[in-house]
């Protein structure tokens, strides 16, 4: 039969509802924060599919970057914030008492919105995690370097230029590297927190062809402002309103018909 | 237009560009109307003056047509519209193409009006009323459907096409007779027919133009689809 879906880097849409175990890579289990006094979020369900793209969007203040940072547990480090609910990785409850959370965070890496490269080589900063974990084999390392930054498009940019510092990188560059960064350590899901928003619109592109490749081997979860690029980027996207998770359907269904009014509003730019 | 929250974007030069484009097919719609109006007057009454005009007026509707085209593109390259405002969009590009042929086809019309018909003809002329009253009402239902984007009234239109089909075929069996009858009227019968033709494809392109307002409210694609999966999807709720 021929296909003729639009975009070829979407995956077929899964029954997100029924997702089996083997789709799925993190499952949120009735997940209420609260900053002090504060709720950030309401009963949060959801399965995110392994090596998929899931994009969270919403409003300023909906609560999508703190969903975000709960999963691998960015939040500790805040201290009047508590979290009730379950965020399962593979069963495993990431918020259980017995769980590593150094271990867990190198499971699930993290790019933030500014490109936070170290103030040390490019060959440095990619190799920085393993350090952390005692390789210091300069063979294993180089290899880890080359893999890395292939992965991140970035190799064929800075191949002869390894020693130098990272910062004199361009944005684009910077953030493919912390990309770099977070992918040597072979982490399985990577979070990235509005990981476009200080670039260019050429890099952007760039870093929004490598979320497309990042996918056949990482579960990818993103937060981003653009809509456009939600809808270009994701293989489905949760809409978030007030901490709560207003819909949450394949990309192509909630950016041409969605169910609900409030995700209707917000994608077309009208007063909610 | 609340139904449509047309005004509610938060741009407010967004919602100008959406309304403009939408009056401009209405406009082109009013004019349509008119020329098939027109072009059943003229075939009826054998006015070649008007038959005239409407062969100089088509223009006017292939300009608008090109007209809105453009300020579609423009509105997808500057405002990447989703949801209800892409589908919108998508409608009236399909809609303004069915409007400009059936322009066409009105304009076919009145070239035959254009034709002497003598006075024993002039009974064939008269059994291209009702068909042309039939689809007349079809076109000017669907168009206030579309002002309205009125889910209700467009699968009414939709459910009329039946008719217009009936209508057609009696009629085409009724000008072969003729034709049996007096081979020497062929040429006459002929352009008569081929005006049938016109009509009933006018028909299918109001039907068309309702699949495309049930698109656009309710967000499913209805062509192609069976009698009974279209009546769920019109019937369906949506909040």
């Amino acid at each position: 039969m021929i296909s003729v879906t639009p975009n070829a880097n979407t995956a077929e849409a899964l029954d997100l509802a029924n997702l089996t175990a083997e789709q799925t890579a993190l499952e949120i289990r009735g997940l209420n924060l609260h900053y002090g006094e504060a709720q950030a979020l309401f009963d949060i369900d959801m399965h995110i599919p392994k090596n998929r793209v899931t994009a969270f969007i919403g409003p300023s203040g909906c609560g999508k970057s703190t969903l975000l940072r709960c999963i691998n547990r960015m939040n500790d480090l805040v201290e009047i914030c508590r979290v009730k609910g379950e965020i399962l990785l593979h069963d495993k409850n990431i918020y259980d008492k017995d769980v590593d959370v150094a271990e867990l965070r190198r499971r699930v890496g993290m790019v933030f919105q500014r490109p936070n490269p170290f103030p040390k080589s490019i060959y440095e900063n990619v190799v920085y995690g393993m350090r952390l974990q005692g390789v210091n084999d300069r063979r294993t390392l180089d290899e880890v370097v080359e893999r890395s930054l292939k992965g991140a498009a970035l190799w064929d940019e800075v191949k002869d230029r390894l020693n130098e510092s990272a910062f004199g990188l361009s944005g684009g560059q910077q953030q493919r590297l912390v990309i770099a960064r977070s992918i040597a350590i072979e982490p399985e899901v990577l979070l990235l927190d509005e990981p476009t928003s200080a670039l260019d619109p050429i890099s952007t592109l760039t870093i929004e062809e490598l979320i497309t490749e990042l996918k056949s081997k990482y579960t990818v979860v993103i937060v981003t402002h653009n809509m456009q690029q939600a809808a270009r980027v994701s293989d489905q996207t949760a809409f978030m309103y007030m901490g709560k998770l207003i819909e949450y359907a394949d990309t192509n269904t909630l950016f041409t018909t969605p169910d609900k009014k409030q995700t209707e509003d917000y994608i077309t730019g009208r007063y909610g | 237009m609340d139904k449509m929250n047309m005004s509610r974007h938060i741009s407010g030069k967004f919602n100008e560009e959406l309304e403009a484009v939408r009056n401009q097919v209405l406009n082109m719609g009013g004019l349509v109307e008119q020329q098939l109006r027109d072009s059943l007057h003229a075939i009826e009454k054998s006015d070649h003056e008007l038959a005239e005009q409407i062969l100089q007026r088509d223009y006017r509707i292939n300009a608008l047509e090109v007209q809105i085209d453009e300020a579609c593109v423009q509105i997808i390259a500057k405002r990447q519209p989703a949801a209800s405002d892409l589908r919108l969009v998508i409608a009236i590009f399909k809609t303004i193409s069915d409007l400009e042929r059936i322009g066409d086809e009105a304009e076919r019309i009145a070239r035959v009006a254009l034709e002497s018909f003598n006075n024993d003809q002039q009974h064939f002329l008269v059994s291209l009323e009702n068909l042309g009253q039939q689809v007349l009402a079809m076109l000017h239902g669907v168009l206030d459907a579309f002002a309205r984007m009125d889910l209700d009234s467009a699968y009414e239109v939709h459910q009329m096409d039946a008719q217009a089909d009936r209508q057609y075929e009696a009629l085409t069996r009724q000008l072969m007779t003729y034709m049996m009858e007096d081979p020497r009227g062929i040429p006459k019968v002929m352009n008569v027919l081929w005006s049938a033709r016109s009509l009933e494809r006018i028909g299918d392109r109001c039907q068309n133009i309702a699949e495309y307002i049930i698109f656009f409210v309710k967000g499913k694609d209805v062509r192609h689809v069976s009698p009974e999966s279209m009546e769920q999807t019109v019937r369906g709720k949506r909040d």
